[in-house]
């Protein structure tokens, strides 16, 4: 059996909300029988513009059941601008979490709910989300989806791509394409996860900076040759450290002073960073 | 909480008369049959009288008996010790429905360049028997095909394909696993030169199976390292669950005609109740040519891992090819390869019986399936 949460057991067995709501301001169906998971989802505005009603049916195992049901409770009361924010994190979290191989069950949720605020600004009944290139033809999975899920859960591999939104897990053959998806995401995080250089920092905030960036971007290639080094100081903008283990006897020392510790402390923590090494 | 089992083609309850009998082999008689001592030089004579019994089943002599740990273990020795015994040029058929633990090694033999061919079934599951036969050229050939299945519990005609298979010199094997203890076996009318059995689907324990291989038939070992079993299996004996397997082989055998009508009789009971009182169901599969244990149903429009989880809230176990239960993403492959359409095939569930199961258990089943389907289709989108 599958180690679910009592909370999906719960969701499961008294599932809240089934049904279709009367003259829905929102309807969005995903999923397929053939795909063995289907939800449909109606929603009705109150006058404030607030979901007033959502309601779901769905065909698929215990964790579809709850992920829907979960779904119908955490959007009502929501402004359609707050129910766009939803991700299927959100889904699996309000049900205590959902075992990896069934994640595909909280982004049929966040589909649904993508499809049927869609459907209320623009009347359109097919997802927008469907219209781009298909990757996985045994499951109908979009790039554009696999992006989303992709960024949105931070995945990695693509057995995760696979539970999460059941791309490549049919006939394999797009299992390359899918990796490419990944690397895509990875090298955007990559750019992305660089702090951002900030004129207005703290020294508390710069001295983390520093640190952090010593951490990744210095210790590492010091690392590699035996050496290291330890922050002293930072006093405005001059930062006091001290080579250890090899880099202490190095000759060359005073280069990789200037040209790997300062030039990456430059690029970001503050152009104007000037390193000096401690005395003794 | 009832507890009703309709599970048995997983596994079985291990017979009472079983445990009694292993029990000793525990506590006192724990000798290493190989030993030269009278201690351990008496457990052999057991293990003798064991071997005799899964003989007796199968119709087979005690020399051509292997003991084995699983019925996975029987279906590798045969498959990839039959192949590597006749050369590297052996062709392997088999069929798309049969267990992974076929499957499993004849894909592995194509990845070391056996040329594979994997024959479909038709809509009640039966083997394509035209393209067994247009496969079939004299060439060097390992032919696996299951007695039984055990998804939806078909029959192969296993006397007319074996009988097939030996016309053009192949060897052939049948994973029996379902089939033994479930279904009269004689391989003295039916020419198969290996048949694969597994202890616990006949309620002996979990770790022990075996394998029949007729005299004559090469074989290479696949655990080497030791002359148990004739040098055909390395590895000291299980006696306990050898003896087990023995009393579980004798006790099916004693017991077979009135279980196969018995167990049919409350399996049809229940398919036909359930047919008559949830609509939009079918059964999957040649409900003429079955074994008398199973039915395999399916409840369109419903998903099967959520009807599980419903039947398991009200103590009846059973199990389905839908996708979710594995955590693959597909339906079973068998439900797929007799083109059953997804919207059946994600529903479909297996009740299997056994002689442990009461008229009682079965009107419960039949009581309480209709308000689960009925739940589950009014949240259904589908209908």
């Amino acid at each position: 059996m599958w180690d679910y949460s009592d909370k999906v057991l719960d969701h499961f067995r008294n599932p809240r909300n089934v049904g279709v709501v009367e003259n829905p301001d929102g309807i969005g169906e995903v999923g397929s029988l053939a795909c063995g998971d289907a939800l449909k989802l109606t929603f009705k505005l109150d006058e404030n513009g607030r979901i007033a009603e959502a309601k779901f049916k769905t065909f698929g195992c215990a964790s579809a059941i709850a992920s829907s049901s979960a779904l119908t409770e955490i959007i009502k009361g929501m402004t359609l601008e707050e129910a766009a924010n939803v991700t299927n994190q959100d889904i699996a979290k309000y049900l205590g979490g959902l075992p990896e191989q069934k994640m595909h069950c909280s982004v049929m949720g966040r589909e649904a709910l993508e499809t049927a605020i869609e459907n209320y600004r623009t009347g359109n009944t097919s997802k927008k989300i469907l219209e781009g290139k298909i990757i996985c033809t045994c499951f109908g999975v979009t790039e554009e989806e696999i992006l989303h899920v992709v960024r949105e859960n931070d995945l990695t591999s693509v057995e995760q791509v696979t539970n999460y939104c059941k791309a490549g897990g049919g006939c394999g053959g797009c299992h390359n394409d899918i990796r490419k998806i990944i690397e895509q995401v990875q090298e955007e995080k990559k750019k992305d996860s660089r702090p951002k250089k900030s004129a207005r920092m703290t020294i508390v905030e710069k001295i983390r900076l520093i640190e952090s960036t010593i951490e990744r971007e210095i210790r590492p290639a010091l690392k590699k040759d035996g050496g290291d080094l330890d922050l002293i100081d930072v006093e405005g903008n001059r930062v006091t450290i001290v080579f250890r283990g090899m880099c202490a006897q190095c000759n060359v020392a005073q280069f990789t002073m200037k040209d790997v510790v300062e030039a990456k402390l430059r690029e970001f923590v503050s152009e104007d960073i000037v390193v000096e090494e401690a005395n003794g | 909480m009832k507890n009703v089992y309709l599970d048995n083609n997983a596994t079985t309850m291990i017979a009472p008369e079983v445990i009694e009998a292993m029990l000793p082999f525990f506590k006192d008689l724990w000798g290493n049959p190989s030993s030269m001592h009278y201690f351990g030089g008496q457990t052999g004579k057991h293990i003798s009288t064991a071997r005799e019994k899964v003989a007796a089943l199968i119709g087979a002599e005690p020399s051509e008996i292997v003991f084995t740990s699983c019925g996975t273990e029987s279906n590798n020795m045969a498959i990839r010790g039959s192949v590597e015994a006749t050369g590297s040029q052996t062709k392997v058929i088999t069929s798309r429905v049969e267990h992974p633990a076929v499957l499993g090694p004849c894909q592995q033999l194509k990845n070391k360049g056996h040329a594979l061919t994997e024959i479909g079934v038709n809509s009640s599951g039966q083997l394509n028997m035209a393209d067994l036969r247009q496969e079939l050229t004299g060439e060097p050939t390992m032919v696996s095909l299951m007695w039984a299945n055990n998804e939806t519990g078909v029959i192969s005609p296993i006397d007319e394909i074996a009988a097939l298979v030996k016309e053009f010199g192949g060897i052939m094997h049948t994973d029996a696993v379902q089939a033994v203890g479930k279904l009269r076996i004689d391989v003295k009318k039916t020419p198969v030169d290996l048949l694969s059995l597994s202890g616990h689907k006949l309620h002996a324990p979990k770790g022990i199976g075996a394998l029949y291989v007729r005299k004559g038939t090469r074989l290479n070992p696949f655990l080497i390292g030791g002359h148990q079993e004739g040098g055909r299996r390395g590895g000291t004996e299980n006696v306990p669950y050898i003896i087990g397997l023995g009393v579980a082989c004798d006790l099916a055998a004693k017991n077979m005609d009135k279980e196969i009508k018995n167990v049919a009789k409350l399996r049809d009971k229940l398919e036909n109740k359930l047919l008559a009182t949830c609509p939009n169901t079918s059964v999957n599969g040649d409900r003429a040519n079955r074994l008398p244990n199973t039915t395999n149903i399916s409840f369109q429009f419903i998903e099967g891992e959520a009807i599980l989880y419903h039947l398991s809230d009200i103590g009846i176990a059973a199990s389905s090819g839908s996708a979710c239960t594995s955590g693959a993403l597909e339906p079973s492959h068998v439900i797929r390869a007799m083109g059953v359409p997804f919207t059946a095939a994600h529903g479909s569930i297996r009740f299997s019986l056994s002689r442990y199961n009461t008229t009682e258990e079965i009107n419960y089943v039949i009581e309480k399936m209709p308000a689960i389907v009925k739940k589950l289709r009014a949240i259904s989108p589908f209908v």
